[in-house]
Parts: C-alpha cells; structure tokens; sequence
C-alpha cells in the first residue's frame, strides 16, 4: 500500500500547487485592475469636492461626505465646454459619416468590380498603410492654412477622412461575400449600386459597424491635427479645451472643476464602451491582428 | 498492465442555463481489460466513449467509481503521473517542433530517477520511429507531412515513454478511406509487436471489428454488449447493438410471435420455440437470406447488384421498418430478374428476434 | 466577370482623391520641404536647397534631448508593456469564469481620452505647496521621501511619462495576447500534460511559440508607436515640453511647424524624415528578428 500513500502526497502537493498559483494570480490581477480603475475612482471624486474642501486637504481624502455639483456648473459657465462638446460631437459625426461614403464604395470597387489595374491599384493603397501620420501632417497643414481653411470645419475634417486600413478592413469582408449572391442578383437585374446597398451592405454590417466605432473613439481623442488647425477658443474640440483648461482655464489651481470637465467629456465614450463593450473589443482585436 | 474501470460515472453540469439538470456522460461502467489486449469504444458521436477515454487518461476527474492500472488505484492521479500515451483525433503534433522534436517532447519531460541520457533519448526516439516506419521524416515539420504520416508521429511520440496504457481518440477517422484501412492494420501490427494494453475510441464499427481483440457498444453513456467482434455481431443483446453492427445493416422486420413460430407479414419464417408469444422485431443479417422459391418471405424485387463475389438483392416488404431490404446471396445463384416477386427463408443463425418494447434480444430455447 | 472600367473608377474617385491630397501629394512634399533650407512660414522665404535642414536639426539641442527621451521612453516602455500584458493574459487565461468581467476593465483605458485621463495622472502624480498628491501619500507610507513627478527631477519625471504610457498601451496588447492564447488548441496542452509536462515547460515550448506571430506583432506595432509618443506627454507636462524638458520627436516636429518655436515646416520636414529613417530601421530590424525566431 506504499505505492497508494505515493500516490496520496502527489495529489494533496498538485492541490496545494493550484491553490497557490490561483490566489496569486487573482492577487495580480485584481492590483492591476485597481490600478486601471483608481484614476477614474479619482477623477469622479474630485469632481465632486467642493474647491474649499479640496484645497484644504493637505492629505488627499479617499471619499467625501458631502459631494456637490458645483464644479460641473463651474465647467460649464468657466470655459465653453458646451461649446467644445458640440464641436467635438460635430466634428466626430462628419468625419466618420464622410469616411463612410469614400470608403464603402472604394471597398465595393475593390472587392466586387473587375477593372483593369485593379491589383496594382490595390497594392499601392496598401503601401500607403505605411506611411506614418507625421509625415504628411506638415504639409497637410500648410495645404489647410493657405485654402484659408484654419479654425472651420472643413479644415479639422477634410484630412481625417480616409483611412486605408479600414478600406482594407471592408475589402476583406466584402469579399468573403460569395459570388453566387452577385450572380443571382445579376439575373434579376440589378444593378450594382443597388447591390451594394441592398445585399452588401446590410450582410456587413458588423463590419460597417465596428469601423464605425473604431472611428468614432479615433476622432473624438483626436488632438494633434485639431491643436495645429484651431487656436480660437470657439472652435476647439474637447482634448484641446482641455489642455487649454490645463495651461489657463479656470486658474490653474480649481482642480475639482477641472476634473469635472473631464468626468464630462469621458462620460460618452465610456457609455458607449459599456453599451458596445464586445463589439469594441472584438473590432479592435481584429482590426488589431489583420493590420 | 491490465485496466480495470469500477462502476466508473461521470456526469458534467448542465450547460443550458435553464435546466439545473446534470447530464450523464457515462454511467456505471465497470469492465476488465486484460493485459496485452486491444479494445475499441465503439459507439455514435456523444454516447460517452471519448469521455470515458479522457477519465482513463486523467484529463477528466470521474464523479464516481474507480480506475486500476494493474493493481494500483489511479482514480484520483493526476494525469501527468499516469503514465498514459494518449493519440489525439487530430494529432496535436506541436507545429513548431521537428518530427525529432515531437517524439522526443516526452522523454524531455522525465525528472528524477527516471530521467534520461541525450543518447538514450535519442536511440528511444529512433526506435520509435522505426517502429511506425517514419525515420527518412525525423527533421521536417509536421505540416510537411501527409496526415498519415502525422498519424504515425503521433503514436510514435505516445510510445516512446513507454507508456503502460495506450489510448487512441479517434486515430483513423481525419484519413481517407484507403489510408484508412492501411492504417488500422499498421495500428494492430504496432500493437501486437510492443504488446501494450491498447484502447481506441471510434464510431466506425468496422474498424473496431477488424482490428479489436474485445469490443465495447456504448449508448447514451451506458455499456450495453461487450464482448469479441464475432461474438457482438452474432449475439447481440439488444436491437440498437444488432443494427449499430455490420455492413450492410441488419436488416428489420416488424413481425410476431404465435405459438412458438415467427411471423412475418402473417407467414411463419422460423421456429422459435420457449419465447413466448408477443409482438416482436425481428432482424436478419443481409447473409441470413437464402433463395427459395417456396420461401415463407415475398418480396417485391427492386434491384439485383451484381459485385462479383457475391451478388445484392435488393427488394421491399411490407413488414420491413426501413426503405430497402439488402440480402446477400452467393454468386452462383440464379435471381430471375424478370420476375416481380423474390421469396427467401432464412438462416436460423442470422436471424435474431428482439421485444418489440424495449428491444431486448429474445432466445429461442434449443439456440 | 466582364470589365467595367468606368464604373468602377467611379466608385473610387472619392478615396483617390482624398488619399492624393492628404496622403500622397504630402508625402512626396514632405521630402521637398526637407531640402528647401530655413523656409520660413511667414516669410516665404528660403537660402538654398540642401541637406542644412538635417545639418541644423541634428545639431538642435532640443531635438538631441527629444531623441534621447523618445529612446528611453522607448526602450522602457515597449518590454515592459509587452512582458506585463502577457503576465496579465496568462493570468486571465487561467480564470475562465472572470475573465469577461477582468478584460472589460482592463480594456477601458483605451477608449479614454488620453489627454483627459493625463490630467488625472498629473493630478495624481504631483505635488504642490498646499499637498503632496495621491502617490507621494503612498510613497510617505511606505517610508519614502516625497518626490514631485511632475515638475521635478528628470527622471521622475520619465517615469511618470513610462507609467502613463504602459497604462495607456496596455488595453491593446491584453486584448491581443489573450485571443492569441485563446487560439491555441486545448488538445496541445492535454497532449502535454499526458506526457507529464511541467507548467514551465509547457509555457516555454509549446504556449510561447505558438502565441510568438502575435508578440512579434506586438513588439513591432508597440515600437513604432512609442517612437511617435507626444500626446501623453502633452497631458502630464502641458504643451511647452521644451521648457519641462520632456519633448519627444513628434512633440518636436510639431513645435518646429506651429508653436512658440514654430513657422519651419522645412525644419519640422527634416525632422520628420530622421524619424521615419529610425523606425524604419528599426522595424526592419525586427522583421529580421522574428523571421528568424517565428516558427510558423
């Protein structure tokens, strides 16, 4: 029976191997949990101290006991966050439905019709994905400020628009379409637009989607192109009303109200991750893998 | 080393969540393997049998019951220290590594008193090699290979620690027909020549008839005939274990028994003497049917195919539960195609008779 | 399928249009700027056409000092990133019934603004005269002496930039490395563990490289990111980066184009250029590493 007391001490020490592996795993992971999520535990919290109250603290307090919203009435009156909320919400909305209209016919074009020089025609796009936004910026911006384009509209969206990657994204999905829909379509006559927004469209749609928040999170922490293009207050989108709270709005020391602007311009996005958590991730990942 | 499974169980948590009902995987399997011997889990996709092969291996702790590997309990060891080779349905050859490197994974993992030298490893994993014939491929990458030869890597690398159980989860059933068949022969070859105790989950029951020293019929997580392949096919216990063996299938008629006679479609076929009387299944082997003009079974003839070794009647009867009854007659036999009608008896020893209830085999006394 | 040239150009004018002003048309003018010495913005005026442009950036002061932070910020920042996000991968793979709930926090960083979020950290990491800030509090606990991260010592300073910069790249590379793990085949690590292999072993031969396609990926997309690294250090130490001495190349360049310093895009071209020939060869580098290291 020696054998079976072997067997016994092998069992118990695989137990007590797992049990410890597995506290100290959830140890890690709850630490860098806690550390992904204080900054937003901070944020909120200081938010909602009253500027007496934090100014007086020369040890920062965990929590208040009296909260208040005065702060997010500051944010508001201080500096034209509505103003800049509004920009942000504009520039956001045209820009990805602009990419929408270039992108989804050049997909189309790619995936679906035959042309002469398609192949090459793609191949060039592709190599475009290499080229890093640095590059192009400098002359995009003298291109933005001789058309007289600097602090519109037309000037912060214009050079946002295309994206070859996502065009790449859609050319693939399109093309995963089986012909025999095409063919069958071709049959009943129709034509090739309606192809595309009857058939192709609505079977991509995760697709469509996906580049479509993909897009929208790009645009709205957007802030190097806005910073060269904007330097009027009125036409600032929200990372620039921000660093421009942080250089001078509000007096450098009302900390709460500053994290109450930024409690305000974090709240959409971070709704709309929690609506669309899995459609986001499963978007980024595998826009992530095939670039 | 012999194999025991005692009253073995498993039941796994439901995974819909509505019904907190657990489901049963396997139920009270209890059954000896002799030493040396090559047994098949046989049986249709979800009756239990890769389970039951994953509880022997280790990876799956059972509910209930006991495991033996000769006389050491080995319920409740870990995999790791089994000492199981385990072939896996799609191989599970790591990808990155050599055939070399595959075979000798294994080897590598040994500790202790039990590990070994560079030289040992080596003239282990030649040997092993040699043994499933794949030594010129020692130093290509598994993709390089036929899945064949993937195949044969894959024993080659659950042989090489000398294991003293060999498991094998669906090993033929990722090959073409051809390579199929070469291979189960190279499987019995491999396994008389090292004598290790071997057992191999399929759903092909012919591959388990042609190459099993002893067979297992599993359903729905139960055992329900184990037994040599001839002696399975023979004497079935039960309908489902009747119909799941042999090709052609058996072939089965509605029918009765009165007054010690079977009756099909109302004419007496056999004696059936001792059983008493009651609505019955009968079923009869595609060889148990024999040409007869005066025959008690009329059957509208469809087809005739000729195969050469023998020849395939192929016809209809009201009492039959299937489309088309298939009976194999030798190919001497004269089949008068122009007629319409074909009458058999048949062979009392190809014929079985089942409870129409519960499916259970029915004996005639003198059998 | 028959031609239909026209038709088809149609639907891609659009793009090619975009693509020929935004992308193409700059890329090639890019490299004029470059040789068109001390261009000046507001004077439209310039004094030859050359190499001084490069001449004069390398010899900035200011740039050496972008370099050398973007290199450090660079070579801290993208293994340790890497190494965290597969500890904390491995970590998840290992806890099946929390890991939705895990992944999702771990992922909310990146949906943040990074300027927004930097505010945070600057809040956080500082210290003024009234308080010490959050971690000062923490490292006062632990018995440490108080430190401003913000407005100190460099390299307080840098860490501060490393921490934020691993916080914000992190969601990414969890995400990634977890599918990677997830992809890999339940009957490899059965198959191992049959033969009686121990974690380690499983981890180094069999988990590594099959997941080694993605870290690869990973190492390459984390450095030509940390090389473009400026708007997290715009969020911690305000927009005159010069001044805190934290620039890096981009923040350079465009400080060159627009800015205190700003009205050179030749100067900011040039720039531009040296950084594009470091990544590239950079990456170049790496695509070399890993064909010979990737197994498959």
């Amino acid at each position: 029976m020696g054998e079976s007391l072997d067997f016994d001490r092998i069992e118990r020490n695989a137990r007590i191997r797992n049990t410890v592996l597995k506290t100290v795993t959830y140890a890690l992971l709850i630490l860098w949990g806690l550390m992904v999520l204080f900054p937003f535990y901070w944020m909120v919290l200081t938010s909602v101290k009253s500027y007496g109250a934090y100014s007086s603290e020369n040890i920062p307090q965990f929590f208040t006991l009296s909260p208040t919203f005065e702060n997010y009435v500051k944010a508001f009156t201080g500096v034209p966050l509505a103003r800049y909320f509004l920009n942000t919400v504009i520039f956001t909305v045209l820009t990805t439905a602009l990419m929408l209209v270039v992108i989804i016919p050049a997909a189309f074009a790619f995936s679906r019709l035959s042309f002469r020089g398609r192949d090459l025609l793609f191949t060039l796009f592709l190599s475009l994905m290499m080229i890093p936004n640095e590059l192009v910026v400098i002359t995009n911006f003298v291109t933005i400020t001789n058309a007289g384009l600097r602090n519109t509209f037309a000037g912060l969206i214009l050079p946002s628009v295309t994206s070859v990657f996502y065009i790449y994204l859609l050319k693939e999905n399109f093309a995963q379409i089986p012909d025999e829909l095409y063919y069958a379509a071709k049959v009943d006559a129709t034509t090739d637009f309606r192809y595309l927004t009857r058939v192709m469209i609505p079977i991509s749609r995760p697709t469509i989607i996906t580049i479509t928040i993909l897009k929208v999170i790009e645009c709205w922490n957007s802030y190097v192109w806005p910073r060269l293009i904007t330097d009027e207050q009125t036409r600032y989108l929200v990372s620039n009303g921000i660093q421009e709270l942080r250089e001078s709005g509000f007096g450098k020391d009302d900390i709460p109200s500053m994290m109450a602007a930024v409690v305000v311009i974090s709240v959409p996005l971070i709704i709309l991750f929690l609506i669309f958590h899995k459609k986001i991730m499963e978007g980024v990942s595998r826009g992530g893998t095939k670039g | 080393m012999k194999v025991v499974l005692d009253h073995l169980t498993k039941r796994f948590p439901s995974r819909s969540k509505k019904s907190r009902e657990e489901v049963i995987a396997v139920s009270d399997f209890t059954f000896e393997i002799p030493d040396g011997e090559l047994v098949g889990l046989l049986g249709p996709s979800g009756c239990g049998k890769s389970t039951t092969l994953n509880l022997i291996s280790g990876l799956l702790a059972p509910t209930e019951g006991r495991i033996f590997f000769g006389d050491d309990e080995v319920t409740r060891l870990p995999a790791e220290n089994r000492g199981v080779g385990l072939v896996f349905q799609n191989y599970a050859l790591y990808p990155h590594l050599t055939v070399r490197q595959n075979i000798l994974f294994p080897l590598q993992n040994l500790r202790g008193a039990d590990k070994l030298t560079k030289e040992e490893m080596n003239r282990r994993a030649e040997e092993a090699a040699e043994l499933v014939q794949i030594t010129p491929y020692m130093d290509r990458k598994p993709a390089e290979l036929s899945g064949g030869q993937q195949q044969r890597v894959a024993i080659a690398r659950a042989l090489v620690k000398m294991p003293r159980v060999l498991l094998l989860d669906e090993p033929l059933s990722n090959l073409d027909a051809r390579l199929r068949l070469q291979t189960r022969e190279e499987l019995r070859r491999i396994q008389r020549e090292t004598g290790i105790t071997t057992i191999f989950v399929t759903h092909d029951q012919e591959e388990a008839m042609s190459i099993c020293d002893e067979i297992v019929v599993m359903k729905d997580g139960c055992v329900h005939q184990i037994g040599r392949p001839q002696e399975v096919y023979d004497e079935p216990v039960n309908l489902f274990v009747a119909q799941f063996l042999g090709t052609p299938p058996i072939n089965v008629f509605e029918g009765e028994v009165k007054g010690g006679k079977l009756l099909i479609g109302g004419a007496a076929v056999l004696d059936t003497p001792g059983i008493p009387d009651q609505p019955v299944m009968a079923g009869v082997r595609p060889e148990g049917f024999v040409l007869d003009e005066d025959g008690p079974l009329a059957c509208r003839l469809s087809r005739v195919e000729v195969m050469g070794r023998d020849i395939t009647v192929v016809c209809s009867h009201e009492a039959f539960t299937g489309t088309m009854i298939r009976a194999i007659i030798p190919s001497e036999s004269q089949v008068n195609t122009a007629s319409a009608e074909v009458r058999f008896s048949v062979k009392p020893g190809k014929t079985r008779i089942f409870a129409k209830e519960t499916g259970e085999r029915l004996r005639p006394a003198d059998a | 399928m028959e031609e239909n040239n026209r038709k088809a150009w149609l639907y891609l004018v659009p793009a090619i249009l975009f693509l020929g002003v935004f992308l193409v048309y700059p890329l090639v003018d890019v490299f004029v700027y470059s040789f068109e010495e001390g261009y000046n913005f507001a004077s439209q005026s310039r004094f030859g056409v050359g190499l001084y442009n490069y001449g004069k950036v390398l010899h900035d002061v200011y740039f050496l000092q972008a370099v050398r932070n973007t290199f450090i910020l660079v070579i801290i920042t993208v293994p340790v990133s890497t190494g965290l996000a597969l500890l904390i991968s491995l970590g998840l793979a290992s806890i099946p019934k929390l890991k939705d709930l895990f992944q999702t926090i771990y992922f909310l960083p990146y949906v943040t603004n990074t300027l927004a979020v930097g505010l945070v950290f600057m809040v956080l990491f500082r210290k003024t005269d009234y308080t010490d800030g959050m971690v000062n509090l923490l490292i006062r606990w632990f018995g440490g002496p108080t430190v401003d991260f913000i407005d100190g010592p460099y390299w307080a300073k840098m860490f501060v930039l490393c921490f934020y910069t691993v916080w914000v790249v992190l969601p990414f590379k969890i995400l990634i490395l977890t599918s990677a793990l997830a992809s890999v085949k339940q009957d490899y690590y059965n198959a191992a563990k049959v033969d009686g292999t121990r974690k380690w072993r499983i981890f180094t031969r069999i988990t590594l490289p099959m997941i080694s396609p993605m870290i690869f990926y990973l190492v390459i997309t984390g450095f030509i990111g940390a090389f473009k690294a400026y708007s997290d250090a715009v969020a911690l130490f305000g927009t005159n980066l010069n001044a805190a001495g934290m620039n890096t190349i981009v923040g350079y360049v465009y400080d060159m184009l627009y800015g205190n310093a700003g009205g050179y895009p030749s100067y900011a071209s040039a720039a531009a250029i040296i950084l594009f020939v470091i990544v590239l060869t950079i990456t170049c580098i790496n695509l070399m590493i890993s064909k010979k290291n990737v197994h498959y």
